[in-house]
């Protein structure tokens, strides 16, 4: 067999190009850095073939959009950061509402508001699970390479289609803008799932059918003339004020996540089988977690990664099995704290928690971590100009205040220097 | 003129239910609101208009108004507060067969969607976009919006309004739409004609609709009675395009134009995206 031809992409390019492998005929989006490249991308392969792309005129017009897009039955995406994701968080809870497939990237960057637009960021995890008001279900994946960003977002237009929900791809600034030689699969390489359709006739049709786990969906414009809205409703899509019903419903857009979980999650483990302290770490950290969980090897430590490619539902039973047997969980992130409390519910204090300096923005830069060389950090904008000073100056007493409102209990840890030793 | 087979005289009662879901009604509307008229006035317009159900894709937002695809019998899509037009660009952008009707409010519209209205209107994307506007938020309660008249009363500006009213069909057509018509509930056969043209328009097609809430606009604004609000609203408040003509200016003050008022051709969206994108990319 030939060699397969190598490709040097962008990571919001190997998105758009994973969006067009998995069959996505609608983008609508709003220029946003550092996501814009998507669609920049889409607007020109899409309408090649034959797929529509729209700039719509705000952020909250293209979920609208591609929402509606859907229920006509393309599969469709939209793109965005940190901004943006807060001004879509309506129409994603409709798409959970009225359970129409689409697919929400957002590209992370420094926060709150405007906060650091050309930096990376893993602040919006959170927001992904809790953003838009009420108890919803949320499908989240969290890829950390070029490569990897294709082939989740070609298996976060699956579970769209799959649970007839909108599914979120969260990566950041790095591997968004990162360019690394990746493949281009080929045709029937990864897999591809659509959206089951109703075969009945249209008066026995129900958008929310109870009688299925994940009711099929028609098309508009198809003879199946079904109502879809925002409303708490019965399985024939209409409103209701019936507490009983509100209820099943609730119930029901949940457990279709819910029980489907073994099927949702994704995780990568690396140096697990005997390791004492694990390092749990998504995305471009997990990039340098590796690193340093092969350098902790390399000097003897018993040092293991657990990389979750889903973050939402979260992986809480690779978390509790490990807690069991570990002395230690390393949670490093690019926020001041998010990930780590849900790490720590899933503990249940079986384990010692640990995170190294948490950062608001710009990649871990603590020696522990330390991954990308020195020229990749210039746009760092010399934020960090000593990255290992930095660490060991922190925290400092007026910012250990304010660390703490988040959490109780931080310090900053070396992995590499001792296990159990505290700065 | 095609608009003659609008109203058909001396035929059988028309039959609203071929269009309705009748398990759905009653409908929450209150007694003596005008959204059953244009409901009426709406259905009959299709009809003459001979879409199949089928073909037809309602989009609505939030408010009294936007409750009428529940009732109607077509695909219909019931969104958020305000993002009816951008909920309805994506469902005529990825199927352009769909005739796409919008029914929205004049808060719906004009305040929370005031952004997705103008830019619609701008892209002339094939809909028609339906503003009830009865000068108050209902659903909510009798609070001040864009068309409430200044001086006027609501929940919300209890010492009368001091804003300045939106007038929904001149920003439609400053934003670019190339229909542009004003109707009420009580010239409810006009508003049928006015309707069935805005339906047969190619490009983005708006229609003011003004009606009465006496629920909540009425009494808060002291009239006595339904007749009374459409008198003076909808039938004294008003002068149809062809009186207005023969009119002195000084009679025109203070009234709202009835009918169509501007009607242009300009290339619709989805047919430029298909001519121009998609041919260009494919290499057409």
């Amino acid at each position: 067999m030939a060699e397969k031809k190598k490709k040097l992409l962008q990571g919001n390019e190997a998105c758009a190009e994973g969006a067009l492998y998995a069959g996505c005929r609608f983008y609508a989006g709003y220029p946003i850095t550092p996501s814009t490249e998507i669609a920049e991308h889409l607007s020109v392969r899409l309408p090649k073939v034959g797929g529509k792309f729209i700039q719509m005129e705000d952020e909250i017009a293209s979920i609208a959009a591609i929402t509606g897009a859907s229920l006509t039955g393309l599969k469709s995406m939209t793109a965005t950061s940190g901004p943006g994701f807060s001004l879509k968080q309506e129409g994603i809870g409709f798409a959970c509402m009225a359970e129409v497939p689409c697919v929400i990237v957002n590209v992370m960057r420094g926060g709150p508001s405007t906060g650091f637009p050309t930096g990376p960021s893993q602040s919006d995890v959170m927001q992904a699970k809790w953003g838009t008001h009420g108890d919803h279900p949320v499908v989240a994946v969290a890829p950390a390479y070029v490569q990897e960003i294709l082939s989740e977002t070609v298996r976060a237009f699956n579970l769209a289609e799959k649970y007839r929900t909108p599914v979120m791809v969260l990566y950041d600034e790095i591997v968004g803008h990162m360019r690394e030689p990746i493949v281009l699969p080929e045709k029937g390489e990864l897999e591809v799932i659509d959206r089951i359709k109703p075969t009945c006739n249209s008066e026995e049709y129900f958008p929310y059918d109870d009688k299925y786990e994940i009711a099929p969906l028609a098309a508009y414009g198809e003879g199946y003339r079904f109502h879809v809205t925002g409303l708490n409703h019965k399985k024939d899509g209409f409103p209701t004020n019936d507490a009983k019903l509100i209820q099943e419903g609730n119930e029901r857009i949940l457990r279709k996540i819910e029980n489907h979980k073994n099927d949702i999650w994704k995780n990568e483990e690396l140096e697990l089988n005997d390791a004492k302290i694990v390092v749990f770490a998504y995305g471009s950290t997990a990039r340098s977690a590796r690193y340093a969980v092969k350098e902790a090897g390399n000097s003897g430590k018993k040092v293991g990664l657990l990389r979750p490619l889903t973050l939402w539902p979260f992986p809480e039973k690779a978390v509790e099995e490990l807690a069991k047997r570990v002395k230690v969980i390393i949670v490093p992130e690019m926020n001041m704290g998010q990930m780590i409390v849900e790490v720590e519910r899933y503990a249940r204090g079986k384990c010692e928690m640990k995170n190294p300096d948490s950062q608001a923005a710009g990649i871990l830069l603590g020696k522990e971590f330390y991954y990308l060389p020195p020229h990749q950090n210039l746009w760092c904008g010399g934020l960090h100009s000593s990255p290992v000073k930095e660490v060991l100056r922190r925290p400092r007493s007026k910012e250990r205040g304010l660390r703490r409102a988040f959490r109780s209990r931080w310090e900053v840890y070396n992995v590499n220097s001792s296990c159990s030793k505290k700065r | 003129m095609s608009t003659a087979v609008a109203v058909k005289k001396d035929k059988a009662p028309f039959d609203y239910n071929k269009y309705l879901r009748p398990n759905k009604l009653p409908h929450i509307w209150c007694p003596g609101c005008g959204h059953g008229i244009v409901l009426k006035a709406m259905l009959r317009a299709i009809d003459a208009s001979g879409l199949s159900k089928d073909q037809i894709c309602m989009v609505s937002g939030i408010g009294c108004s936007s409750r009428t695809p529940g009732y109607v019998d077509f695909n219909t899509l019931h969104t958020l507060h305000g993002r009816a037009m951008a909920y309805a660009t994506g469902v005529k952008l990825a199927k352009p067969s769909l005739k796409v009707i919008v029914i929205t409010g004049d808060g719906d519209a004009l305040a929370i969607g005031g952004n997705h209205f103008i830019h619609t209107c701008r892209r002339n994307i094939d809909m028609t976009v339906l503003v009830y506007s009865n000068a108050i938020y209902g659903m909510t309660g009798g609070q001040y919006s864009p068309t409430t008249p200044q001086g006027a009363n609501a929940t919300t500006s209890r010492y009368g309004n001091i804003e300045p009213v939106f007038d929904c069909c001149e920003l439609a057509k400053a934003s670019g739409a190339t229909f542009v018509a004003r109707g009420t509930a009580y010239h409810c056969q006009e508003l049928e004609k006015i309707i069935f043209e805005a339906v047969q328009h190619k490009g983005t097609s708006v229609v003011e609709i003004l009606d009465q809430c006496p629920t909540y606009y009425g009494r808060q604004n002291k009239y006595k009675s339904v007749t009374e609000m459409m008198e003076k609203i909808e039938k004294d408040g008003t002068v149809s395009v062809k009186q207005a003509d023969k009119l002195p200016p000084e009679k025109l003050q203070g009234k709202l134009l009835r009918g169509v008022l501007h009607k242009i051709e300009r290339p619709e969206y989805c047919e430029q995206y298909k001519k121009f994108i998609i041919g260009k990319a494919q290499g057409k």
